[in-house]
């Protein structure tokens, strides 16, 4: 803030509070002619009104609360200065976690003269659990999926972070895989899953095809040919006309469309063969993602949750798929 | 004109009528939409489906109605009524006053049909779009150029303090409303805001807190400065309390609105200073409380036999509980628990309904009979009736809305052994049911409450002038 605005605030504000102490000091004093109690001989359509003092406690608990509000503002702040404890709520003002990770780390110092609630908050939050994450992160994912305790602290943790697009029950919804079932897109391995979480995955994309299909004839036969795969009737001269264009298809999903997985590759391209459709499975909705394409974005969470988080829900998530 | 002069000032009491009678029936809609959009909340099935009746579009019309149309018509209302009887002329600007009343009455269908067809500026207890703003600003523009005028040619030698407040809010609420409302336009029905980031949602609180200061509160403090003597027939308690008050009240209210951004982008020092006045300013609101209540000294017994003197000393107990319970909300830890949850919604509501709607409804009391001729209102019982149900529907409001509030709060920041958190959203929300239901059967007794007084209104209007005689003191 400039030195301008500065002072603007410190002006308005102090004045205002100056002001009514001034105001409540003349107000206790019989300024208005007549005497305490007595009217003050004027009257508006039959409305009189008494010089009657300011009742006393009134006036004493006024009279605090600015004085409260002086000792308030003197100790934390006003305009740009920061007050005498030292106050701020939090960090206000950095552009970047770079930048907002160093200023954590100079106002937790013990002399630094800054008190940062939130930061303070946060590193008082993490000595009280952070021991008890250490100590899960020390173990393996496939041993703490079988720990009753720490699969409850997995799953509160997906109901809190992850539940809004995958469900409260991980059985995911349409463009959200399902997590409880055992076909996977990036892999199933406690390693696999851990690496979803922590660092995300951006589908390698599925494209707009009706272009390079030659049109809705196109997108109808390779529809008809997908459909197919996983042993649904459907018009089989349409199949066959669609099975000559599935190369195209092959590079991602594999010749026999049983998905990127299989094929050792992060792709992100679901398996055709198995009835399970992340986007649907009409034939509506198919011809829909071949015509127009498809892309799924899972956001990494180590930046916001810490490994040792991720590390306990993706011993919860590896739990879903284990019998 | 009319035999309800009784001085020789010809009065311009049409416009008085106008808005007093469209005070009541803006109270029932206002209600109703509230009671639809509570019941929404537990029924989501009650918008059948249409995009016109979602919760998101009710909810600021049932806002709108009750602020701007049922509020702040009678504000009109007691406004005019009450600067011209206590500067003992008529008012000024011939015409301009009608058309105010024409005016506002656009502006409130304006309101009544845009909001739930979706145009929105999406700013809260703001959210009419620019041309309906400009309509707005003239309409107020000429509000002012009337009160103003009349208090100009009084006939008195001071200026009652019923206008003062009155005064301040006229022009406070303008220069909110030109704030806040800067925006360009896109087209005919879209604009962006001037402002962007942590300025506009200043800004925005700015003008937010200030409806509730300047509108709410100021403005119904002048009513309450004349109806609370006159229906009392007491002098007023404190001269130099009321002057105190008034100064302290409206220079404090306007720093109020950043204790609606604690804990935001909002810059600390700007937080601080917003919870620091919102502190101070408990004081000064309670001045006005003090010198209605105790304008009664003297006269207690009368509140035993006459309703509408209950309604306006009932509406200052809620401003005073509630003028408690705002600057108490405002302190940050206390707003760390109660803020985004339905302590607020119970907050307003005790502000709104318990002082507003109150003193508003005692207001109208008083003035039908002597507007329309009568002595008394049709049914003194059925204004007794109306205060119970009133009352207890706001009882059940408030009560439902505190502990449903509470128990979100402590709920959301609820944390295991582990440090996670105990409860998800969800499950805040299911445990909050059976208090929309109660919060839903508050409702259902305040409109009733309003058709009532709506009936008793018509009733007092359509009986042959003079036939309704005033009741003996008792």
């Amino acid at each position: 803030m400039s030195s301008f605005w500065n002072i603007w605030v410190w002006v308005l504000t102090l004045g205002t509070l100056v002001g009514c102490y001034i105001l409540l000091r003349w107000c206790l004093k019989n300024f208005a002619g007549v005497k305490e109690g007595e009217s003050m001989g004027h009257t508006f359509d039959g409305i009189e009104e008494l010089n009657n003092p300011l009742p006393k406690w009134w006036s004493t608990f006024f009279l605090l609360t600015i004085i409260w509000a002086f000792v308030y503002i003197a100790m934390y702040g006003l305009g740009n200065w920061t007050g005498l404890l030292g106050w701020k709520s939090s960090n206000q003002g950095v552009l970047n976690i770079a930048e907002s990770k160093a200023k954590t780390a100079k106002y937790l110092a013990k002399d630094s003269g800054v008190l940062v609630q939130y930061d303070r908050e946060v590193a008082a939050a993490d000595a009280k659990f952070g021991p008890i994450f250490e100590a899960y992160a020390a173990r393996s994912i496939e041993d703490l999926a079988t720990d009753s305790e720490a699969l409850k602290v997995g799953q509160r943790l997906f109901i809190q972070n992850c539940a809004q697009c995958h469900g409260s029950d991980a059985h995911g919804t349409t463009g959200f895989p399902n997590l409880a079932d055992k076909d996977w897109l990036y892999g199933g391995t406690p390693e696999a899953i851990k690496e979803s979480i922590m660092n995300g995955r951006i589908a390698a994309g599925m494209m707009a095809w009706e272009g390079a299909l030659g049109g809705d004839q196109g997108v109808k036969e390779v529809a008809a040919y997908v459909i197919s795969l996983s042993g649904r009737s459907v018009d089989p001269e349409l199949a066959k006309a669609g099975q000559a264009k599935f190369g195209m298809c092959a590079a991602c999903h594999g010749p026999e469309g049983q998905g990127s997985l299989a094929l050792g590759l992060p792709l992100g391209a679901p398996n055709l063969t198995d009835n399970i459709w992340l986007y649907g499975g009409s034939q509506r909705a198919i011809e829909e993602s071949i015509r127009n394409g498809r892309a799924g974005v899972m956001p990494p969470w180590k930046d916001i949750l810490g490994e040792e988080k991720v590390h306990v829900i993706s011993a919860y998530v590896y739990s879903l798929s284990q019998d | 004109m009319t035999q309800s002069n009784t001085s020789a000032v010809d009065y311009n009491f049409d416009v008085v009528r106008q808005f007093t009678v469209m005070t009541v029936i803006w109270g029932i809609v206002g209600t109703f939409v509230g009671v639809l959009i509570a019941a929404q909340l537990i029924w989501p099935a009650l918008n059948f489906d249409t995009p016109w009746l979602t919760y998101s579009r009710l909810r600021p019309l049932h806002t709108n109605a009750v602020i701007f149309a049922f509020g702040t018509s009678a504000l009109f209302a007691t406004s005019y009524y009450v600067v011209q009887r206590t500067c003992q002329t008529a008012l000024f600007g011939g015409k301009l006053a009608a058309f105010t009343f024409w005016g506002w009455q656009a502006v409130i269908l304006s309101a009544a049909i845009s909001l739930p067809l979706g145009y929105t500026t999406s700013k809260e207890y703001a959210e009419l779009e620019w041309p309906i703003d400009l309509l707005i600003t003239v309409v107020w523009v000429a509000y002012a150029v009337v009160f103003f005028g009349t208090l100009i040619k009084r006939k008195t030698s001071h200026i009652y303090v019923a206008n003062w407040f009155f005064g301040g809010f006229i022009i406070t609420v303008a220069v909110l409303h030109l704030g806040n409302s800067m925006a360009i336009p896109l087209s005919a029905m879209k604009s962006y805001s001037l402002y962007s980031g942590a300025i506009d949602a200043m800004m925005q609180w700015w003008y937010g807190h200030n409806a509730v200061g300047f509108l709410l509160t100021a403005g119904f403090l002048g009513m309450m400065y004349y109806f609370v003597p006159k229906q009392a027939e007491r002098p007023v308690y404190s001269y130099r309390l009321s002057i105190v008050h008034f100064w302290a009240l409206v220079s404090l209210y306007i720093w109020a609105g950043p204790h609606h951004l604690h804990y935001t982008a909002l810059p600390d020092w700007a937080q601080s200073v917003g919870m620091v006045m919102s502190v101070v300013l408990f004081l000064p609101s309670w001045g006005g409380m003090i010198n209605g209540i105790m304008t009664l000294s003297g006269a207690w017994h009368k509140l035993r036999h006459d309703p509408i003197l209950r309604f306006l000393i009932v509406s200052l107990s809620f401003y005073g509980m509630s003028t408690f319970e705002g600057p108490m909300m405002a302190i940050k830890s206390v707003n760390a628990l109660s803020h985004y949850t339905d302590w607020t919604v119970g907050h307003v509501h005790s502000g709104a309904l318990g002082w507003v709607a109150m003193v508003s409804i005692g207001a109208m009391y008083h003035l039908i009979p002597i507007l329309f001729n009568q002595g008394r209102m049709y049914s003194i019982r059925l204004i007794n009736i109306h205060f119970w149900m009133h009352t207890a529907g706001i009882v059940l409001y408030i009560v439902a809305m505190w502990i449903s509030g509470v128990m979100q709060g402590l709920m959301w920041r609820a944390v295991n052994s582990d440090g996670t958190l105990t409860y998800s959203f969800v499950e805040s929300l299911t445990a909050s049911y059976p208090f929309y239901f109660i919060r839903f059967l508050g409702g259902v007794l305040v409109v009733a409450g309003f058709v009532l007084m709506a009936y008793n209104m018509f009733k007092t209007i359509g009986a042959k002038d003079g036939s309704l005689k005033p009741v003996d003191a008792a």
